[in-house]
């Protein structure tokens, strides 16, 4: 490619996405940053950070937010690498399994936190299904703050079901790129089904892998709308604090400092995963 | 037909007095003039558009019956844009510091208007509200939209309050003394947690309080729990009957289901069977005695040591000074006050007429027991209305958390009751001081900022 002859077109191409990340993204992240180092009155202080980090709510809900990462990618990874790998296995109505897996697409975080809470309720479709087969004789009440363990249990459940298929598109479109030689070479030597999905493939997915572990992750520090349908204010999230500060309690430096934070743990998990999950392929063998 | 102004004068009356002698202001209301009020549609020349932004009527339900309803038969386009309080401040002063505005008419609460009000974001009514002089607004709550002035910063529009349904399986489990009918004019706290324990025993928690995230539950407490075992509020905040108070809460929620965490509205659940018994805004019980009036019995909160306190809630219409359109502003304010208007909206959302007189029109049986319900509620003896928190402008948020934390460290942390009261008092008086507000009813008056006691 002779880049030189092309002269000022790439830039100028850019310039309407770089002016709209500017003006959407980069001065309200600097404003955001800027609020969560100024006190009420708009003089600079850490005020507003002490008084996040001592509300009584701060711990718990970093805790939570933090909990659901360890708990959810995981299960969302293995899901979404065997759904992708049905459907790059180009079986009979392949087509078909990538549209049902891609639904839950479609649903905001909200309605799925709202169907979930229809399945998981007292009088929800799980204890009806568990009353008609006769398992239970009364209704059990899953989400019951007093045993948290059954909402995260929900909660986990609601985000895999959600969000799962955005990881699955993008390792669909990773094993899509990764050529057929390598595989038929690997036919040839004598590699089985397992032996060519961890020497060939996983190794080849690194830089899908890499992305949408990013992209999961940082989407998971915002995990918000289906924490509030199904357990209310049972359990806390740092962003669902970041929206009370400025929904209910009209401190807008306070729900900046919440931001700051959540922008800084989605930092530090990109560059973790740069460096634990290299997208170069030389590390491969 | 619905009784006679449902939330009766009796009690608006004594807000009246509550609000410091301003009923003379409110003569001008009594001036008649009628020419007037055609003038406004005489001069339209194409059809009004209006965009209408409002805290009340937010769930999705009510909005849409809303438009569908009641605002379709309005001569022009309405926008109606329900919002949060926190965005709903913050846009309409953006729209006045901009200087161009696209929202022309305001519906809140009135304690949503207090702060727009002092800074001079909104226009002056004065002459809507004599043109208005037929309709037969209530007095008292016209005098509320004064704040203490001379200007008129809102027309009143609907009102409710908070009540108590029950499935009628749980009226088995009454205790002595108690039936269906006694039950609108003698049941207590006492008798309220007798008969949830019972029920309880042999059923499973079937009492219900919407502590979600959007739940009112918060208003439980402000207007139902202190007054009801204080006589006051935050000038006995920390006080025996407070104690008490909160022990009788702690002992309720023992028996209530747990999912209350996550009830927003006590309609739904009610109608699952989840819950039996349960106290909620009028609005958002509406749907379960309408769908199925047989199934439910609907009555007033109960009474504690110092009376039936409760809430009632008055919501008014106001025109921001950036409204791109105040004279269809103005007529969509005339048409929601129209008797016929007023029926409909009590039929669609369940929020009560602010105008006195019969309503045209069957209101259903629903609407019919939720109406009886509320009278029972306002015309009882120890009845002790107990206003939305006034004046606490941007703070109310913060107020309504300080009765939320209590709940949250004494009941859902089963903490010391003492000791979440004593924290929270400072934060209260924080509150209080950041608002500048003096005390309202049912505490007493005060000279300067209200003080927690």
């Amino acid at each position: 490619m002779k880049a030189h002859k092309l002269g000022w077109a790439p830039y100028l191409l850019l310039v309407p996405s770089l002016a709209f990340l500017a003006i959407f993204f980069a001065a309200p992240m600097v404003q955001a940053f800027g609020l969560a180092f100024q006190n009420s009155d708009g003089a600079w202080s850490t005020a507003s950070i002490r008084t996040m980090v001592e509300d009584s709510e701060f711990w718990e809900a970093l805790r939570m937010t933090l909990l659901l990462i360890v708990l959810v990618i995981p299960i969302q990874f293995t899901l979404a690498m065997t759904m992708a790998l049905v459907v790059n296995a180009k079986l009979k109505g392949s087509g078909l399994w990538l549209y049902i897996f891609a639904i839950p697409l479609g649903v905001s975080e909200l309605s799925a936190g709202i169907i979930w809470f229809a399945i998981f309720t007292e009088r929800g479709w799980l204890n009806s299904f568990l009353e008609g087969l006769g398992i239970v004789d009364r209704p059990i009440i899953f989400l019951n703050y007093q045993q948290p363990l059954w909402i995260l249990f929900a909660i986990v459940l609601a985000e895999a079901w959600r969000a799962t298929s955005i990881i699955m598109i993008i390792l669909v479109a990773g094993l899509q790129s990764i050529p057929k030689d390598y595989l038929e070479a690997a036919d040839v030597l004598g590699a089985t089904g397992w032996q060519k999905v961890w020497q060939v493939i996983l190794p080849l997915l690194r830089p899908s892998i890499q992305v949408a572990l990013i992209l999961r992750t940082i989407l998971a520090f915002q995990v918000f709308a289906t924490v509030i349908a199904l357990a209310g204010r049972g359990l806390t999230t740092l962003s669902a604090e970041s929206y009370r500060w400025y929904g209910d309690l009209r401190d807008a430096n306070v729900a900046a400092a919440y931001a700051a934070l959540i922008l800084l743990l989605s930092v530090i998990s990109t560059l973790l995963f740069l460096w634990l999950v290299p997208a170069n392929q030389d590390r491969v063998a | 037909m619905v009784k006679k102004n449902v939330l009766t004068t009796r009690a608006a009356s004594r807000r009246a007095v509550v609000q410091g002698g301003v009923g003379a202001a409110s003569l001008v209301a009594l001036a008649p003039l009628s020419s007037r009020s055609l003038s406004a549609r005489a001069r339209q020349d194409g059809a009004c558009e209006v965009v209408f932004l409002s805290t009340q009527l937010t769930p999705i339900e009510e909005a849409e019956a809303f438009r569908s309803e009641v605002l379709a038969g309005f001569e022009g386009e309405v926008e109606f844009i329900p919002e949060d309080i926190g965005p709903f401040n913050d846009r309409i002063t953006a729209e006045a510091e901009a200087g161009q505005g696209e929202v022309s008419l305001i519906g809140g609460q009135h304690g949503d208007f207090g702060a727009l009000a002092e800074r001079g974001l909104l226009m002056d009514l004065s002459d809507l509200v004599v043109d208005l002089a037929d309709r037969g607004i209530i007095e008292a709550y016209l005098d509320l939209g004064k704040f203490g002035g001379e200007q008129q910063f809102y027309v009143p529009w609907m009102q409710a309050t908070y009540v108590m349904a029950a499935r009628r399986e749980a009226l088995d489990y009454l205790p002595e003394g108690l039936d269906e009918e006694t039950l609108q004019t003698e049941l207590t706290y006492d008798q309220l947690l007798e008969w949830i324990t019972a029920i309880n025993e042999e059923e499973g928690p079937r009492f219900g309080l919407p502590a979600g995230e959007n739940g009112l539950l918060h208003r439980f407490f402000q207007g139902y729990g202190y007054p009801s075992f204080t006589g006051a509020l935050n000038t006995a905040f920390t006080s025996e009957g407070a104690v008490e108070m909160w022990e009788w809460f702690r002992d309720a929620w023992a028996v209530a289901n747990p999912q209350s965490l996550s009830y927003d509205q006590m309609a739904e659940p009610l109608q699952s069977g989840e819950v039996w018994v349960a106290w909620d805004h009028t609005a958002r019980l509406i749907d379960a005695v309408r769908n199925n009036p047989d199934d439910f019995v609907m009555f007033p909160a109960p009474r504690g040591p110092e009376g039936l306190g409760y809430m009632p809630v008055v919501a008014g219409l106001a025109i921001p000074i950036s409204a791109p359109n105040p004279d269809c502003a103005r007529e969509l304010i005339r048409y929601l006050t129209e008797p016929e208007t007023q029926a409909k909206t009590l039929q669609q959302v369940a929020f009560f007429p602010v105008i006195e007189g019969e309503l045209p029109g069957d209101l259903g049986e629903g609407i019919q027991k939720e109406a009886d319900a509320v009278a029972a509620t306002t015309s009882d003896e120890a009845a002790l209305p107990s206003l939305l928190p006034v004046g606490l402008g941007e703070q109310g948020e913060a107020y309504n958390e300080v009765f939320r934390n209590v709940f949250q460290r004494a009941v859902i942390d089963e903490g010391d009751i003492q000791e979440a009261l004593q924290t929270e008092a400072e934060t209260l008086q924080q509150v209080l001081d950041a608002a500048n507000a003096s005390c309202w009813a049912p505490d007493p008056e005060s000279d300067g900022v209200c003080q927690v006691g």
